[in-house]
């Protein structure tokens, strides 16, 4: 027995496992966010948010869609209100993307048939953004139309979205919560705990800006560079003039969203799963 | 094809999980992996998946570094725990998430799926699971890619008999293919059936690496069973320098330093009739707690 080595089999040991690559890692993670009830439930409640507070918002203005005094696109992203809330719900998706492949030991699954670890971060960005982009896209193109025959029904002049701004606005807070989404992501990867992504995302965006212009001056002018301020500026904010201008606003939130995934690949690449 | 394992350290933080482990696991049989709790067999198993990274020391994939291997899932499938699995996800889409890293296809996952017996549950979440149901599942990841090597670790944990049976039966066939089969148990009684080769671990150290046929054998000190009517009479019979008879109250004597013929002989001279005699054979739990006693991590009521 002490010599019982089975002898060299004569074929090759089939196997039927190929290459691992970029594009099997996205339809990987893509069968996973599919799959899961938790993405179409926040899914919905976001859609749900954004449509519902911005009818909501256009029965309840003055004079329909906004007051007079704004301008279409300004009258428009008032109507997009339900976006700070969606992107509560938004950036939740982003972080249990992550948080919950920790908390469930499913990661370890995961970087086992990718040990190289880096294509599934991307790839869950990919898929993420892939599925918010579109479904917050449709909500914000909604509520506009909804927003808007609400207001004509009640006698308001008609915004078209030809208007000024007022594409910049609806496709803009599709993108700002494309970014959020991702920014969720990235805090789930780096801190690997949902209750601290969730924590984190809210802080940053929900609190810091409560909190910034009761500090000193010189601290609160850093306020309009934090993400929802800076990011805001695409879609929103119409009643403050952002110095940043919406274009360089986003870019800001987008560098926000560049610099946590970077610190999240890191961690995620250099230390134990 | 097989698992080399080379000076392999793991600390973390000021604790040593592994220290300076090496060996080889061949192919063609199964090895089982054994050592009391705190070892480091589940810390060695993460670091040949590549999960956590070596202090020092290598660990080599059918001759390769696995994080760089092209085509990971057809060189390694491994269970670490049964909850490796998204409990929110249904089976099928749990392997099928794992399958598409490696561009496998639905009939694969539903070969596997069927092979592990989950066919009825297939589309219910994991969530839902039993421990053993768990246990299949993560088995059934691990063989999506037919990889040339399957390491599992303690994949017993939670199975009815049947499916302690099962495994068991899977295990061999998949050494008798050529594959390398690298497997942690508690239930020494089922490694013994299941395994040639032993890896054997205590405080992340090398304890024996050998057959398990030479482990147990090693262990056997050449004691004899005898069972008697007359234990008393047989014993004082026995008795002489070198010899020792110890006894239980029951009828059955283990007698040391003579063998079985002298036993026999001595019995039928005396008139002393004899129902069994018989070499006692060490149980593999017997070798092993015998090698293992001095390294165990937590001796029971050891924090006393």
């Amino acid at each position: 027995m002490s010599a019982a080595l089975a002898p060299a089999p004569a074929a090759p040991i089939p196997t039927v496992g190929r290459p691992v690559t970029q594009l099997r890692v996205i339809r990987s993670e893509w069968t996973k966010l599919r799959g899961l009830r938790s993405t179409w439930y926040c899914a919905l409640v976001a859609v749900v948010l954004i449509v519902g507070v911005g009818a909501a918002i256009a029965a309840s203005a003055k004079t329909g869609g906004a007051s007079p005094a704004l301008s279409g696109a300004a009258a428009v992203s008032v109507s997009l209100y339900g976006i700070l809330l969606a992107q509560l719900v938004i950036s939740v998706l982003g972080v249990l993307l992550f948080s919950g492949e920790y908390a469930t030991g499913m990661i370890r699954a995961s970087l086992a048939v990718v040990p190289s670890r880096l294509p599934v971060l991307w790839a869950k960005l990919i898929a993420l953004t892939g599925l918010v982009l579109p479904v917050t896209l449709l909500a914000a193109v909604a509520e506009f139309f909804v927003a808007v025959a609400i207001s004509s029904a009640r006698g308001v002049a008609a915004i078209s979205l030809t208007d000024p701004g007022v594409l910049r606005t609806v496709v803009g807070s599709s993108l700002y919560l494309s970014v959020a989404a991702v920014i969720g992501l990235a805090l789930g990867a780096l801190l690997r705990k949902t209750a601290a992504g969730v924590a984190a995302f809210a802080a940053v965006f929900f609190v810091a800006p409560i909190v910034m212009p009761y500090l000193p001056h010189s601290v609160a002018s850093i306020g309009r560079y934090l993400p929802s301020s800076a990011g805001g500026s695409l879609w929103g904010q119409p009643l403050v003039a952002h110095p940043l201008g919406p274009w360089a606003g986003f870019a800001v939130l987008c560098g926000y969203a560049v610099v946590l995934t970077g610190l999240a690949a890191w961690r995620l690449r250099r230390c134990d799963a | 094809m097989m698992i080399e394992i080379d000076g392999l350290t793991k600390r973390y933080g000021d604790k040593v999980a592994v220290d300076g482990l090496s060996f080889v696991v061949e192919p063609g049989v199964v090895t089982g992996f054994l050592g009391p709790n705190g070892a480091g067999k589940s810390t060695t198993m993460r670091l040949i998946a590549g999960l956590d990274r070596p202090t020092s020391g290598t660990v080599r994939v059918n001759g390769k570094h696995y994080p760089s291997c092209a085509a990971p899932m057809s060189e390694l499938g491994i269970l670490l725990d049964a909850r490796s699995v998204h409990p929110g996800l249904s089976a099928r889409n749990n392997l099928l998430a794992l399958a598409r890293t490696a561009g496998i296809g639905r009939r694969r996952v539903d070969e596997v799926i069927e092979l592990a017996g989950l066919a009825e549950v297939a589309g219910a979440r994991a969530g839902g699971f039993s421990l053993g149901m768990g246990q299949r599942l993560g088995v059934a990841a691990a063989l999506l890619g037919q990889p040339q090597t399957v390491v599992l670790d303690e994949p017993v944990n939670g199975l009815d008999p049947d499916g302690v049976r099962w495994i068991r039966l899977l295990l061999k066939s998949l050494a008798e293919e050529g594959r390398t089969v690298f497997v942690s148990s508690h239930l020494m009684s089922e490694m013994a059936q299941t395994a040639t080769r032993l890896v054997i671990v205590g405080r992340g150290q090398l304890i024996a690496e050998t057959s398990v046929a030479d482990f147990i054998g090693r262990a056997a000190v050449g004691d004899v069973l005898v069972r008697t009517p007359e234990a008393a009479c047989l014993g004082q019979v026995l008795a002489g320098p070198g010899v020792t008879v110890t006894g239980d109250g029951t009828d059955v004597l283990r007698v040391s330093g003579v063998t079985a013929e002298q036993i026999g002989t001595a019995a039928w001279q005396a008139h002393l009739p004899i129902f069994e005699l018989m070499p006692a054979r060490a149980s593999l739990e017997e070798a092993f707690m015998q090698v293992t006693q001095d390294s165990v991590e937590y001796h029971a009521g050891a924090r006393r």
